[in-house]
């Protein structure tokens, strides 16, 4: 049967490594093809870069690094940030990435959805959601709306009412993230990605506050999650993923561990 | 010379930039020159078999096919490239090559798990390849290896002598078929680390003999 997947993700700016606590004080460490590298030995079964620079002129520099990823490791893997046109997503899949994800552009434009699953096939297009928890409402039936701007700007569109919309339109997985849990290393948002990945047919990631593997034995089994996205308990040494896998596995979790 | 198969299906230079990797010198492309003159063909494919079909013959590929067959000349089929070789896909409606005999079908909807869970549709991530017998091409695969995945429909063989290996998603199928010179998977060895290097490594080194 199918393992669940573990996947790293890494913040480029500038074609360096970063990692955004609560979307701030990014501290530099490293460079993202040897980051890579390392996790793709490591047994990552997917890594994600997610591209946080700033002005769309320094753009060239990540699609390098994407270049120099994609002729080291031999595993899938997306890049994400600033993907806003067909182009776009043209540019960073012809450097070597198996997927792009679209965010805050897909929620201002969803046929970028359609016309992507079109031109590349949906196994392409992640569709990356941050969703911010909220009172229940008749606009927000599920409590959780949709926000884009890396958290700051509130869309009023329900996150569940998106993520079928978004796999209606064409999306091949969902990457799932809470902005509540995001940086907290207190645990993934489990009710909400039970939520959306029971109700859609597509592969979720959950993404947004791992701290421990217990934190990913939680998503993966209890919130039904297809795959869990990790951050900062592997950047700074805290666990690799060799020892995530073992655990995992030991709590009846299937997890890939030939490589 | 090993040539890619170019036929408009989508992410070919992953497979490129493998063999790359590895040291076999290979090319891209759709002239039946340079095709047959290749000692060696990887048919590649990402996207849906009615597509996939409509260009292999617009481009004359399809015939090209059945005579670097004849000619005892390796062929290594990737994902749609293994779905288009059997008969008949439900994908598009779509008559296939008729290289090997059986059909290709979608996922059926109620697809569950050992728990009862509904399985997502497409089978997407890593999944274990249960080598039913030797071959050449999947030697030094270390047993419990893990391949990538992504795809809807699955192949359902009739010739269950060209079944090689098998993967278990809610239902059983024949994730790696072999005959003779021709060798396909379902997976995507490109993109399943050091044991789909293997693979293609061991491909690129196939004298095309079953044995």
């Amino acid at each position: 049967m199918l393992s669940k997947r573990i996947i790293p993700c890494l913040d480029v700016r500038d074609g360096r490594t970063t990692k955004g606590i609560k979307f701030r004080n990014n501290i530099d460490i490293g460079d993202p093809v040897d980051m890579g590298r390392y996790y793709y030995e490591e047994g990552a079964d997917e890594i994600v870069f997610y591209d946080i620079t700033a002005s769309s002129d320094r753009r060239p520099i990540m699609l390098e690094v994407v270049r120099r990823v994609a002729e080291t490791i031999f595993i899938p893997f997306s890049v994400g940030g600033g993907i806003r046109t067909l182009e776009d997503m043209r540019d960073v899949l012809l450097a070597g990435a198996e997927k792009v994800s679209v965010n805050s552009a897909a929620v201002l434009n969803p046929g970028i959805i359609q016309h992507g699953a079109k031109a590349f096939g949906s196994q392409c297009i992640v569709l990356g959601m941050d969703v911010k928890r909220v009172p229940p409402s008749a606009k927000i039936p599920s409590g959780y709306e949709m926000v884009i701007n890396g958290g700051r700007s509130p869309m009023g569109i329900d996150a569940l009412w998106w993520a079928q919309e978004a796999e209606r339109l064409g999306a091949g997985e969902i990457c799932l993230n809470s902005i509540d849990a995001d940086g907290t290393q207190n645990g993934y948002e489990l009710s909400l990605t039970h939520l959306i990945s029971t109700k859609v047919r597509i592969p979720v990631i959950a993404s947004g506050g791992a701290g421990g593997p217990h934190h990913l034995l939680d998503v993966l089994s209890e919130g039904r999650a297809d795959a869990a996205l990790i951050a900062s308990m592997v950047h700074y040494g805290t666990y690799t993923i060799r020892e995530i896998k073992e655990f995992l596995q030991g709590q009846g979790v299937r997890v890939r561990q030939t490589w | 010379m090993i040539a890619i198969l170019d036929y408009r299906a989508g992410n070919l230079t992953s497979v490129e930039r493998a063999l790359r990797f590895l040291g076999f010198p290979c090319e891209i492309t759709d002239s039946a020159e340079r095709i047959r003159a290749a000692e060696r063909i990887i048919f590649p494919g990402v996207g849906a078999a009615g597509k996939s079909m409509q260009d292999l013959s617009e481009l004359g590929l399809d015939s090209l096919l059945h005579e670097r067959l004849e000619a005892g000349v390796p062929i290594l089929g990737i994902c749609v490239g293994l779905q288009v070789l059997f008969d008949y896909s439900e994908e598009n409606d779509t008559k296939c090559l008729g290289i090997l005999p059986g059909k290709v079908r979608l996922f059926p909807a109620e697809l569950r798990d050992e728990d009862g869970n509904l399985l997502k549709i497409p089978h997407m991530g890593w999944n274990e390849v249960i080598f039913t017998r030797e071959h050449p091409v999947f030697r030094k695969v270390p047993p419990g290896s893990e391949f990538y995945f992504v795809h809807s429909y699955y192949p359902e063989a009739s010739d269950l002598a060209c079944v090689v290996g098998r993967t278990d998603y809610g239902i059983a199928f024949g994730s790696a078929v072999a005959r003779r010179n021709l060798v396909a998977v379902q997976f995507h060895p490109e993109k399943s680390g050091p044991p789909g290097l293997q693979i293609l490594s061991n491909f690129c080194q196939w004298d095309g003999l079953d044995s």
